[in-house]
């Protein structure tokens, strides 16, 4: 891979793709760092403050000298960070504060240094462009990417550990300023393996928006850095290739487009932190409470001959939940669904199962229970208690069901004189 | 006598030029569960954060068992602000209790069996192992101030610095902690803990710090814990010493 002749023969598709899946394998992994760390706006001002470099390389070369180029873009890179740190540490701004000076004045600087001459090579880095790519590029590209992964995977611990809890790394005896200026020293060999497919401007998506969507999809570090790099990859190449079939395309926007792309359809799909499942199980959760207040009404009706009847008919449950008979049919419906209940006499009424009995028992005896504790151990008036346990019924756990029992010595009656079913007595009566 | 476990000549901090801490003189003996007692604001966390190297001292020395805190690292825990991290992290429970060990093991080496068995054994005894699996956001504030007691406990040090281990934890882990405190200086250990409630230090601590930007006493609770010493602790006798803080920040040269 490393070998110039063979990349000599690449074309330039081949070329292209092959920096794409440097450039997105570095950005993927690195920017996993930037996106725990908190330093997303550091990859941004990186971006641009390499810039001036990038122009020095170019008016201090006789021709488009890439070692000299890759090296000027670092050192201005590193002379920003520096930068920052030095405003942070002398006045009483932030570091976004800091960032922003930073950022602005090294791009002015790169974009009125380069108009005085102008250098059409510069464009390139600009906006980015994969199908100028040369065989040293490329070498000095996988180099680079190759060193980044090296260090990161050597230092993956203590990079965890510093940017999880600095003081406690401190603790430990980490050379916590090495490592940090590694950090930001990688970082910058990053944004300028990048320059040359994304550009200046969009280098930062690509730092943030693959490590970004990993974020949503996983709690582990390691995995984060895997599907971050995968999606990195997937975007460059996409990018890649787009732009080398349509002509005049720039690779830059593509990639950050399709790298977005990836972030939206993870946004909502997610499985655990996305927009969508989050919906759905809210939307879940309604219907569960809203079955559990069904079976709560049903449960206090039996309750009022003493649990004579089996039945409930559909007229009883409208007139009990407030509803039309229609609206009541499609409550005992949803019960039927959920197993919680069967027809009975031709859909005019229905009976509960034994599990439809254990949820009813358990509502009421959470709300009996919630409102005994807030009347005796929290000292609320009987009448203000009932709205509180309409909610709190619904998310008491059995744990603290137990401890309740235990704190109010197990009781039998509600602040309102009603009996707190007791799950055993209640299967054994009741089922067994 | 033996070598005291900390001792601070003359250590001050300054923030942005304001002196913060001025010039504490201590020396704690070891096997003692000590108390850092003072008002908000009194650099109770900045002295556990200067004598960590976290922040660093304007002048004075710090010396553990006697010797500089760099050659003394691995004899030394600490155990952050909750507040100070953050939890949503993608790192487990057992990832965090992990880093206990990592001390020991250097910046390269991998992490092996008798890691994950020491980590394990610290959130055992914290009643956190069967949580290990899970994320850190997940927890409660005192499930989340117990992970951080097993990586202190991970650490196998022998003086444990203790930034605020009771903000916000429930009575049960308050009882925990202190109960596993008694038990870590049962074992010889020194353990150094910021605290904020004056009722609760006097019955916790064997020894007490009063702070309030000087060191307005340090020994045994019981021959500390007095109206007049709290007085000078919490009154209002310092407010000259704050301003001139506060001049001193300005008048920048």
């Amino acid at each position: 891979m490393m070998n110039l002749e063979l990349l000599a023969t690449l074309s330039v598709t081949q070329s292209a793709i092959l920096a794409a899946i440097l450039v997105g394998l570095s950005c993927g992994l690195l920017g996993c760092y930037v996106v725990v760390r908190r330093v997303a706006l550091v990859g941004d001002t990186l971006s641009h403050a390499v810039f001036p470099g990038v122009v020095a390389g170019f008016m201090w070369s006789e021709e488009r000298n890439i070692y000299l180029i890759f090296l000027c873009a670092m050192l201005a890179g590193l002379l920003g960070v520096m930068m920052v740190r030095a405003v942070q540490a002398t006045t009483r701004l932030k570091s976004d504060a800091a960032l922003g000076v930073v950022l602005a004045s090294f791009f002015g600087i790169g974009i009125l240094w380069n108009s005085t001459n102008q250098q059409s090579g510069v464009k390139d880095f600009l906006f980015g462009d994969l199908a100028i790519i040369s065989a040293l590029d490329l070498q000095l590209m996988g180099w680079m990417t190759a060193l980044v992964i090296f260090v990161v995977l050597l230092l993956m611990r203590p990079l965890q550990v510093i940017s999880f809890d600095e003081g406690f790394a401190v603790g430990l005896g980490y050379p916590v300023k090495v490592l940090n200026f590694i950090f930001f020293a990688l970082l910058t060999f990053t944004v300028v393996v990048a320059l040359q497919a994304v550009g200046v401007v969009l280098v930062s998506a690509m730092l943030i928006t693959p490590a970004a969507t990993a974020y949503l999809l996983t709690d582990r570090m390691h995995r984060m850095m895997v599907y971050s790099a995968a999606l990195g990859i997937f975007a460059c190449v996409v990018g890649a290739l787009l732009s080398s079939m349509v002509s005049a395309m720039p690779p830059g926007p593509v990639i950050a487009l399709t790298a977005t792309a990836g972030f939206s359809v993870v946004y909502f799909m997610a499985p655990r932190h996305g927009v969508v499942s989050k919906w759905m199980r809210s939307r879940q959760q309604t219907k569960k409470v809203s079955r559990e207040n069904i079976l709560k009404a049903i449960y206090k009706e039996l309750e009022t001959d003493g649990f004579q009847a089996h039945n409930v008919s559909i007229e009883t449950l409208a007139v009990i939940r407030k509803v039309t008979m229609e609206d009541a049919l499609q409550q005992a419906k949803s019960l039927v669904q959920a197993g919680q209940a069967r027809w009975e006499r031709d859909k005019a009424a229905i009976y509960l199962t034994p599990s439809g009995w254990r949820v009813a028992a358990m509502i009421v005896r959470n709300h009996r229970l919630w409102e005994l504790y807030l009347t005796d151990l929290m000292n609320y008036e009987s009448d203000h208690v009932h709205d509180d346990a309409e909610k709190i019924e619904h998310i008491l756990g059995e744990d603290a069901v137990r401890r309740l029992e235990r704190d109010l010595d197990f009781p039998e009656f509600d602040p309102h004189g009603m009996p707190i079913p007791s799950l055993k007595d209640f299967e054994n009566s009741r089922l067994g | 006598m033996s070598t005291p476990a900390l001792e601070t000549h003359d250590l001050t901090v300054t923030y942005h030029k304001r002196p913060v801490l001025y010039g504490v003189d201590l020396a704690i003996p070891e096997g003692n569960l000590v108390g850092i007692i003072g008002p908000n604001g009194a650099g109770k966390s900045t002295f556990i954060k200067a004598v960590m190297g976290v922040v660093p001292g304007s002048s004075g020395w710090v010396k553990v068992f006697g010797k500089p805190l760099k050659d003394m690292r691995h004899r030394v825990g600490y155990v952050p602000q909750r507040e100070s991290v953050d939890w949503d992290f993608p790192v487990t429970v057992m990832d965090v209790a992990l880093m206990g060990t990592y001390g020991e093991l250097g910046l390269f080496r991998r992490v092996g069996k008798r890691e994950r068995m020491i980590a394990s054994e610290s959130l055992d005894k914290v009643g956190m192992l069967p949580y290990a699996n899970r994320q850190i956001g997940n927890l409660s504030g005192g499930q989340q101030q117990r992970v951080f007691l097993a990586r202190a406990l991970a650490q196998d040090s022998d003086l444990y610095f203790m930034d605020e281990p009771f903000v916000g934890v429930d009575a049960a882990t308050e009882r925990a902690i202190i109960e596993l405190l008694q038990e870590m200086r049962a074992q010889g250990k020194t353990v150094i803990v910021v605290h904020h409630d004056l009722q609760s230090a006097q019955q916790y601590f064997d020894m007490l710090m009063l702070l309030n930007m000087r060191l307005v006493a340090c020994g045994k609770t019981k021959d500390i814990f007095t109206t007049e010493l709290l007085q000078k602790t919490y009154g209002g006798k310092l407010t000259i010493l704050s301003e001139m803080a506060d001049k001193a920040a300005k008048s920048s040269f």
